[in-house]
């Protein structure tokens, strides 16, 4: 199968069941370029999400243009983002049809109560392989690999997160100009 | 009553004109996902060119949250659609496509440059962490969601779905039409109880 075709039909998958906003759709792209297809590693996905949390525009459009380019320049990446977008123009015509026919959606509600779990789920799952990543990079989980920069930003990051709910791209950047600078620090003192 | 005046005195371009304008300027100003950019939308289309009311707005992004896929493209392409058809849904749709299509081409030209500079490859390390938390607080918060209905089958699906994906990599094209199922039966089911109560 040509590779076009292929990056098509994989954001078509996402574009297809990234339902609930856009932080469902980062396990979904995940599989996709990580685990399915060897088109990205997990740094490089990493990468890719950090950068689309600090770009406008929704994460698996950033995603497939990205991947796209990567891949198969400029065409590339106009064919991945059709196929995320193709699914929902499909969902979206149907059902504004049949809500303005019946004014009722009650089984869809049914059938997102289960997305819903399940959606928390993944994203916790793909959450957890990130959290690793920034914690170990791809060493062994030992204690002698663990980032302690890492952790410490990250429960940082956290307990601000809660506290004040500031926006995510002022959290990542602080952390990142912190991390970076403490990093850097420590490489020279060694 | 002004769209249909427009229309009749043929100013219809400058309605797509205004359609592609605003959706493009939503987008490529609005950071951080869809659920920023539904307040934005409201408050340029319902009240800055009283495009619509209030109440169809909430309606058509119920419609765009019930559907896959991006909520801000969605939303745009409903918004198209009820201003000018077929063809407003296609410029909308450009419009909220064109900003990030453009920065992520630029960035993804010189990411291997930008990644193998030691300053910029530090900071991109560094902020792992910093989303690593983001995806925590996310993922705490809607948990808290789930489990505050204080029902054991969304508890389940969650619990399953985590094992699923993360220790035995089932495919979550695979997991997400059962735990559809599987909440459409527990809906019904919820109904019988309700009318037998």
């Amino acid at each position: 199968m040509s590779r076009l075709l292929q990056l098509f039909l994989s954001f078509l998958q996402v574009g297809a069941l990234a339902f609930g906003g856009g932080y469902a759709a980062i396990p979904l792209i995940k599989e996709q370029v990580t685990q399915l297809h060897p088109w990205l590693t997990l740094s490089e996905f990493t990468d890719l999400v950090t950068i689309a949390e600090m770009t406008p525009g929704p994460i698996a459009i950033n995603a497939a243009t990205f991947v796209g380019m990567h891949l198969n320049g400029i065409v590339g990446a106009v064919v991945a983002t059709l196929g995320a977008i193709l699914p929902a123009c499909l969902v979206v015509s149907i059902l504004g049809y049949f809500y303005n026919k019946y004014k009722n959606l009650a089984w869809v509600d049914g059938v997102l109560s289960g997305f819903r779990p399940a959606i928390v789920a993944m994203i916790a799952a793909a959450g957890f392989s990130i959290f690793r990543l920034a914690m170990f990079d791809t060493k062994a989980y030992t204690l002698q690999n663990l980032d302690v920069i890492s952790l410490v930003c990250f429960i940082g990051a956290l307990f601000a997160l809660r506290k004040w709910r500031p926006s995510p791209i002022k959290v990542m950047l602080t952390t990142g100009v912190l991390g970076a600078a403490a990093g850097l620090l420590m490489e020279m003192a060694r | 009553m002004t769209r249909e005046k427009g229309k009749k005195q043929g100013k219809k371009p400058s309605l797509y004109w205004q359609l592609f304008t605003s959706t493009f300027a939503l987008s490529a100003f609005t950071f951080g996902g869809g659920y920023v950019i539904i307040p934005l939308m409201k408050k340029k289309f319902c009240d800055e060119l009283c495009f619509l009311g209030e109440e169809e707005a909430l309606d058509l992004v119920a419609i765009a949250q019930a559907s896959p896929g991006a909520l801000a493209v969605n939303t745009a392409m409903l918004l198209g659609y009820r201003m000018a058809g077929l063809p407003g849904a296609f410029v909308t749709i450009l419009g909220t496509l064109l900003p990030p299509m453009i920065t992520l081409s630029v960035i993804s030209l010189f990411y291997d440059a930008f990644r193998t500079n030691r300053i910029v490859g530090a900071l991109l390390h560094a902020m792992r962490a910093g989303v690593a938390a983001v995806i925590a607080d996310v993922v705490w918060t809607m948990a808290q969601n789930i489990l505050g209905q204080k029902r054991a089958l969304p508890a389940l699906i969650m619990l399953g779905t985590f094992a699923a994906v993360y220790f035995f990599r089932i495919s979550v094209v695979l997991i997400l039409p059962i735990a559809g199922i599987l909440g459409a039966l527990g809906a019904k089911w919820r109904l019988k109880q309700e009318e037998q109560a």
